[in-house]
């Protein structure tokens, strides 16, 4: 199966700075990837250059096997939200009708449905719309669009709790109904943790992580309890993290822990606690960059 | 929505869940299973996730796929899956129990008493 997205050795320097810094990396068809990382990652500019918006320096990327830039049997095939899309100033339903002249497999009833769920006002102009409802009007498009293809770049700027679980729900219902390639990237990690399949995370420019999301799981857990215990219990593993407090500590490691190993903790009175996608990311990402976190 | 814990991968829980029910009739034998789509909405996780946890018990033979139909819970799931739990109950629950019971300095026979007397539960030290 050719993957949706495959990278090899892709690299984009701007004069002095280095976005993309050799990564490599394939997206299997029919996932949902998380693509994770701080500001200045580099989420942005590989999604970016999967668009077609912008060309590699160095490397090859692939989508559905062919180069995406100037390909527009390519670029009919994804649909790309970005954070804060600028929209020329039309009124939202003219938008979205323009939308959908351009994406083949355009569901209108979904478009509609998706409107009437975000209370989205179809003949106001965009430009009046607030923050989160401009948001909201990118996420129905990417959605609607039902593209091969669909990448999701912070597309919550404004959204509240409320919407964003909308957003999760619709995009879950959808996935499930019409399977396709989704790639999000997101501040609000364990927000969409149990949403992704697979987890690629970027840190200066490189891959620093790429695994399913299953394996990244169970990887990495807080041990504490009394502190000659702690220690003793974690000889010899790979340490994320120590704290003290008087007599009593608090490690993480970087392992999994299997069955009998919990219960061997638990028989010295220790209290683990397994990190969040979040917490493991915070972690990767202070583990140096050249170092790539195996899950 | 149930709250699923962090730790053990999804489809792990997943499929424990269902094993659950299973285990305690919520889910009869020939019933059928919860679509993987069901679940994915239900417990807000990746349908693939779901998936996976539901293919656990189709190889235990805990449920069985009936073509173009959906899942089914198997016949004398609800048997293997108690077995199963039978021999782990020893290492998850008496284990542990007794090595609290231990650093509590509580002796086998008022551990026994405590076992056998319900509502005798005010930390064990009358005699």
């Amino acid at each position: 199966m050719i993957p949706t997205i495959s990278a090899t050795a892709l690299s984009r320097r701007y004069r002095d700075q280095i976005a993309l810094d050799d990564v490599s990396l394939t997206i299997e068809p029919g996932t949902v990837t998380g693509l994770l990382g701080r500001n200045g990652a580099g989420k942005t500019t590989l999604m970016r250059i999967v668009t077609g918006l912008e060309f590699p320096t160095a490397g090859d990327l692939r989508v559905f096997g062919e180069v995406p830039a100037e390909n527009d049997a390519v670029l009919r095939r994804m649909v790309f939200v970005r954070e804060e899309q600028v929209y020329p100033d039309f009124q939202v339903r003219h938008a979205i009708r323009v939308a959908s002249w351009f994406y083949p497999n355009w569901s209108e009833d979904l478009a509609g449905q998706l409107m009437a769920d975000f209370a989205i006002p179809p003949r106001r102009r965009i430009k009046r719309l607030s923050r989160g409802m401009r948001s909201a009007v990118g996420i129905v498009i990417g959605l609607a669009a039902r593209a091969e293809l669909t990448l999701f770049d912070e597309p919550y700027a404004g959204l509240d709790a409320v919407a964003r679980q909308l957003f999760y729900d619709r995009l879950l219902a959808e996935f499930a109904e019409h399977p396709r390639t989704i790639v999000l990237s997101t501040h609000l990690i364990d927000e969409v943790a149990d949403l992704l399949e697979h987890v690629v995370m970027l840190d200066h420019g490189r891959v620093v992580l790429d695994a399913p999301a299953d394996d990244v799981r169970g990887t990495g857990m807080t041990v504490s309890g009394p502190a000659t215990a702690v220690e003793e219990f974690v000889a010899g593993r790979t340490v994320w993290h120590r704290q003290r407090l008087g007599s009593r500590a608090s490690v993480t490691v970087a392992d999994s822990l299997d069955f009998a190993e919990q219960a061997k903790a638990r028989a010295m009175n220790l209290s683990l606690e397994p990190l969040s996608l979040q917490q493991l990311l915070v972690h990767a990402a202070g583990v140096s960059a050249d170092e790539k976190v195996s899950a | 929505m149930p709250a699923l814990d962090d730790g053990t991968p999804l489809f792990v829980q997943i499929a424990e869940q269902l094993a659950d029910d299973i285990v305690d009739g919520t889910l009869a034998e020939g019933a059928r299973v919860p679509s993987t789509n069901e679940l994915a909405a239900f417990y807000r996780i990746n349908p693939a996730t779901a998936a996976k946890g539901i293919n656990l018990l189709v190889d235990d033979g805990v449920v069985e796929k009936r073509r173009g139909i959906g899942m089914f819970v198997a016949a004398g799931a609800q048997e293997q899956l108690r077995a199963g739990r039978r021999k782990r109950f020893a290492e998850q629950y008496v284990d542990p129990m007794l090595a609290e019971a231990n650093r509590l300095r509580i002796d086998t026979d008022t551990l026994v008493s405590l076992i056998r007397g319900p509502g005798w539960h005010n930390g064990g030290s009358r005699p």
